[in-house]
Formats: C-alpha cells, sequence, structure tokens
C-alpha cells in the first residue's frame, strides 16, 4: 500500500502532526511520501519524498491551490490513500479532493484495527468500522490518536512544486486570540464548567468549588459560546490546553476537543449525571451525580 | 436573494446508545431528536441574512424519514420561508457523498445564492457534507466560520483555527458556507412564530427521484470504545459521595495538603 501524507503548515510553522501523519503509515506499514506546502526553512524530520511548495506562493489558505498541487502530486504517486490531520484544514481541503478523486471519505481515523479504520460516533460514545468503496481514498486523523511515542527523525528527499495562483476564496490575513489576564496553564486545580450547569447562575457553584480548592475556573465551549464565560476560561482545542494538577469537569460531556485541552492532567475528577459520558474515558473518578447537589455540598466540606 | 440551508435531525448526544439489530448503526428507537447543534447556528444566521435583504426567500432542506418534520418545523418557526423535506427512510446508510449529492441535485438549476450548512453533524461527525455540495455545484466553500456578514455580493467571514486564532477570508456569490459552534445566538422561536410555521409550505420529495448514487464508504459495525481507562465510578448519596471524594483527592493528589 501507498500513501500520500499532507502535511499542514500555518503561519511560519510547520505543525507537530506531520509526525502523527508518518507514523499513521508506519501502522499501516505503508509505504508514503509527504506534500509539504510550506517553506524549506521548515522541514518535517521525514525520511522520503517530500514534495515541497512555496507557501508564498500558493497561499497561507488557499483551497483550490492546494487542491490542485495535491492532485498533481497524486498523479505521480498513485497513493491509495491520502491521508490529512483532522483540523481546520485538513476537514476544510479533504471533501474537495475526495469529489475530485471520485473517492470516499473517512473523518477522523482514531485507530486501525486488522487492517480497517475505526472512526467516532454520537460524541465519541460509540466506534464505526468503516470500508471505502473506492480505489482511493481520503482519509483525516483525529488529533493525538496517531502520536509516535519517539521523536521522528530523519531528512526528506525534496522536489520542489510550482504552484499557479488562482482560486475564488480570498485570505485576508489571521486574528490572534484575544489577550486576557487569567493563564489557566499555571493554575493547580481548574474546576471546570459544563453545559451541564444549565444557567448562569450555577456558575457561581463552580467558582466557590475552584476557591475551596485553591484553583481557577475553567469552562467547556458551549459555556463561552453562551458568554457565560470569558474565552481565555475555554479548556480545548479552541482555547487553552491546560495540565494541571486536578481537573475536575462539572457537567461536562468529554468531547475530543474538549479533551485534547485537558486529558494530561495529573487526576482528573469529573462530575456528570451520565454514568456513560465519555468523560468517564478521561477521568480517573467519574461521581455519578446531579453537579448542583454535589458541588455545594463538596465546597462545605472541603472548606469547613 | 435565494437562500438554502441544510439541516439533519440528530439524537440527543446525552442518550442510552444501543447497536442496531443489523450492528451497523445505532438503534433508532426510543431516543430524543433534535436539530443537529451546529446547524442551529446556520439556520439563525440564514435567517438573519433573510430579514437583512428585502425579497429575500430562505429555503430550508432536510434528509430523513417523516419524523424529521418535526425538526423542520423549528427552523420555520425560527423564520425560514418554506421547507423541502426529502424523504429517506434509511439515510444513515447512505455515506456523506450521497447524501451531499441528494441535496446538490435538488439545489442544481435552483439559483441559491448562498447555501448554509452546519459544520459537522454531531453523531457523524464527518464534515464533509457541506464541502462536498459545493464542489459538486462548482461554488466556493468558506468553512468553519464564527463570523459571517454578506455585502454587495460578496462574503466576508471568519474561519476558527485551533487555539483561537481566525483566518479571515472572502468569498463572491453564489458560495456556501459550513458554521461553527458560537458563530451567532440561535433563537427560541416565539409561540405566533411556532403557529406561523404551520400554515408554511413543507414540500416532500422521495429521495429517489434525486438520482442517490451508491455511498462510497460502508459502516461495517458499530459499537461502543473498548473501556481503556480503569478510572472509578461512584455513586449515591452527595453526601456520601462527597466524603469519598474528599478521601481520595487526600490519597491520590496533592492538593488538599
Ligand atoms: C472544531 C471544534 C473545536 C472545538 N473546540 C472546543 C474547545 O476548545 N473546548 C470545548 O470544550 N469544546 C470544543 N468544541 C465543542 C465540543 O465538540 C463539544 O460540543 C463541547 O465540548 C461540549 O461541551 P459540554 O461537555 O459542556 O456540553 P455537552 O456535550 O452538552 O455535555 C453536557 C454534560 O453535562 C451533563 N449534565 C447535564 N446536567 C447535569 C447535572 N445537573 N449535573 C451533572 N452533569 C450534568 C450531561 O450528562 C453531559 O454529559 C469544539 C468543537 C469543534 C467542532
Amino acid at each position: 500500500m501507498k500513501v500520500l501524507l499532507i502535511a499542514e503548515y500555518r503561519d511560519g510553522k510547520l505543525l507537530a502532526s506531520s509526525s502523527e501523519l508518518s507514523n499513521f503509515a508506519q501502522t499501516l506499514n505503508a509505504e508514503s511520501a509527504m506534500l509539504l506546502i510550506g517553506t524549506e526553512a521548515a522541514l518535517p524530520a521525514y525520511d522520503g519524498t517530500l514534495y515541497l511548495a512555496d507557501i508564498a506562493q500558493a497561499g497561507e489558505f488557499n483551497p483550490s491551490v492546494h487542491k490542485q498541487l495535491i492532485l498533481d502530486v497524486i498523479a505521480k504517486e498513485q497513493p491509495q490513500l491520502v491521508v490529512l490531520p483532522h483540523s481546520s484544514y485538513g476537514w476544510d481541503l479533504a471533501p474537495r479532493l475526495a469529489i475530485a478523486l471520485n473517492a470516499a471519505q473517512v473523518s477522523e481515523v482514531v485507530e486501525v484495527k486488522e487492517g480497517e479504520l475505526i472512526i467516532p460516533a454520537c460524541n465519541s460514545k460509540l466506534r464505526r468500522r468503516v470500508k471505502p468503496e473506492t480505489e482511493i481514498s481520503v482519509v483525516t486523523l483525529q488529533a493525538g490518536a496517531f502520536t509516535p511515542s519517539e521523536e521522528p527523525s530523519g531528512s526528506p528527499t525534496v522536489i520542489k512544486l510550482e504552484a499557479t495562483p488562482n482560486g475564488d476564496i480570498q485570505f485576508n490575513g489571521y486574528e490572534a486570540a484575544e489577550e486576557t489576564d487569567v493563564d489557566l496553564s499555571k493554575a493547580e486545580v481548574i474546576v471546570s464548567a459544563g453545559r451541564g450547569i444549565g444557567k448562569p447562575e450555577n456558575l457561581e457553584i463552580i467558582e466557590a468549588l475552584a476557591k475551596a480548592l485553591g484553583g481557577e475556573y475553567g469552562a467547556s465551549r458551549p459555556v463561552v459560546d453562551a458568554e457565560w464565560a470569558e474565552h481565555s476560561r475555554q479548556v480545548g482545542t479552541t482555547g487553552q490546553t491546560v495540565s494541571p494538577k486536578l481537573y475536575v469537569a462539572c457537567g461536562i460531556s468529554g468531547a475530543i476537543q474538549h479533551l485534547a485541552g485537558m486529558k494530561k492532567s495529573e487526576f482528573i475528577l469529573a462530575i456528570n449525571t451520565d454514568k456513560d459520558a465519555p468523560i468517564g474515558e478521561v477521568a480517573d473518578v467519574l461521581a455519578v451525580a446531579d453537579l448542583k447537589q454535589l458541588v455545594p455540598i463538596l465546597t462545605e466540606k472541603l472548606s469547613a | 436573494m435565494k437562500l438554502l440551508v441544510c439541516i439533519k435531525q440528530v439524537p440527543d448526544m446525552e442518550s442510552k446508545f444501543k447497536v442496531n439489530a443489523s450492528g451497523n448503526w445505532y438503534d433508532m428507537a426510543d431516543l430524543a431528536w433534535r436539530m443537529n447543534e451546529y446547524d442551529e447556528y446556520a439556520v439563525e444566521q440564514a435567517v438573519q441574512l433573510r430579514q437583512q435583504v428585502a425579497d429575500s426567500d430562505l429555503t430550508v432542506l432536510c434528509i430523513g424519514r417523516d419524523q424529521v418534520k418535526e425538526t423542520m418545523k423549528k427552523a420555520l418557526a425560527m423564520g425560514c420561508d418554506r421547507g423541502v423535506h426529502i424523504l429517506d427512510e434509511a439515510s444513515e446508510q447512505k455515506d456523506s457523498y450521497a447524501i451531499a449529492t441528494l441535496i446538490a441535485n435538488f439545489a442544481r438549476d435552483k439559483g441559491f445564492d448562498l447555501i448554509f450548512t452546519g459544520l459537522q453533524s454531531q453523531d457523524r461527525g464527518s464534515a464533509q457534507v457541506g464541502v462536498m455540495v459545493a464542489e459538486l455545484l462548482g461554488l466556493p466553500s468558506l468553512t468553519t466560520l464564527v463570523d459571517f456578514s454578506c455585502a454587495d455580493g460578496v462574503v466576508n467571514a471568519k474561519r476558527e483555527l485551533e487555539g483561537g486564532t481566525k483566518a479571515k477570508v472572502s468569498c463572491s456569490l453564489p458560495a456556501l458556507v459550513t458554521c461553527q459552534l458560537g458563530l451567532n445566538t440561535p433563537r427560541y422561536p416565539t409561540l405566533p412564530n411556532i403557529m406561523k410555521a404551520k400554515r408554511k409550505e413543507l414540500l416532500t420529495i422521495p429521495a429517489a427521484e434525486l438520482s442517490p448514487p451508491e455511498a462510497r464508504l460502508k459502516t461495517l459495525s458499530m459499537a461502543p470504545p473498548e473501556k481503556k481507562g480503569g478510572g472509578l465510578i461512584l455513586e449515591g448519596e452527595p453526601a456520601e459521595l462527597a466524603d469519598k471524594l474528599i478521601q481520595i483527592l487526600k490519597e491520590k493528589t496533592t492538593v488538599l495538603a
């Protein structure tokens, strides 16, 4: 089997997902080649052929140009799988490639089992074993699912590509995340509120528990989206990544995008009414309870 | 301006899921159903644009069994003008490509200026359908939007990237956009609007009339994940639970020292 790996580069940096791509190829025992639309100054540690197109020429975010560059390399390499990270870059580009190639697309692979691809369903409460029916397929990998155990080494054999600028989407620059004074990454204890708090007033009991434990309070995305907490409190892929000594997840289901931001915490306590909530996968203790009852009692006993 | 918003009915993710008899999907019985969360943002954005632009018309489209009409009624009550229900008794057996083809076959030649979809559905989470519809129709598509405006035939938007950075992007109409959580604040339908929605046109088209293709991706099986972590599950009275938790925190962590 032959796979083509599409590395991701953004704003002057090669993203770490490139090592997950090559590790995935190794998991499959597949021959691989890599394509990077980036710069020569930031090449991945990779043993093999690397097709390199210059980001300045191709455009930092230009799906039409990136798609064409990838299709050109596919024509040369004839892979059976085209592999991208399941990121804002990958999930944007993958369906464009799948349609152009008449290929099946497999999103967010978490595991390869007996040569078959496994993907999550229903907020990771279920897993789907899937089979592409096409000769070539496009797959994206869940962030962190194929992290290599060792830092990759090696230096690629570079083949340069020329990009022809075109496309119907204009990229007008980046906007950085807002700067704020809360730095969750420094807190030893974080108590986070999820949608399970039900209403903004209940954030107070979360804050009180955080205080009783000498920590900060955090939040899952719906709480931030509803403007019950500021964005700097958000834990997850599109917020902060934290690894405190204790993380208490209150009314948080445990979506992969939340887990990505807190699963490296030393000790995880989850409080949830749903015994099957996926947060149970990473929690050291899952207390099956209504947070509105348990959290205040816990705070009271801790403060006594 | 002609607008289309595509929505999906999904089970509440807090449901207890069981696998169906064929072992290749979740059992659809005894579940609470609702509008896919991402699509609520798509409907809200489409309704806002509909209200902003004079002489515009907003169609809501949904594929699935007869029961999806309940969810479509919510979208009509939020402010869509008309509904198109693509009746498919087994849409869960179609892959994203087949679903996207049905939508594209419906939308082709209808002259939609802008199509809205959610970034992804909560049950499959593939994030494929929207972009595939656009590619099949030859339209530009902007994905993962957390900010949107449209004026003078141009969409100006912000895509959300990892870590909270945003990319500012734009394209000309006709186009398709996929909506991310937090794009806006979806409205709750008011009672008068719920009543009004009952009189709105809701057309049903059998999926077979839209030339559904063979799925390119087959689901071999579905199952709960194997439990990896040996995490402790505690149940009981809150006061007892609190005592146990404090005991555990004292033993296993240093934060109470
Ligand atoms: C590209 C992308 C990026 C994302 N980035 C992030 C991110 O950075 N951070 C993030 O958090 N999410 C992120 N998300 C969203 C993520 O997918 C989930 O939607 C989100 O994490 C869900 O938040 P939640 O667990 O609070 O809510 P839900 O999933 O709705 O879970 C609520 C939980 O509360 C429990 N509950 C309800 N009532 C009670 C009660 N009384 N007592 C105790 N428990 C109760 C329920 O059983 C349930 O498990 C992102 C999604 C995408 C697509």
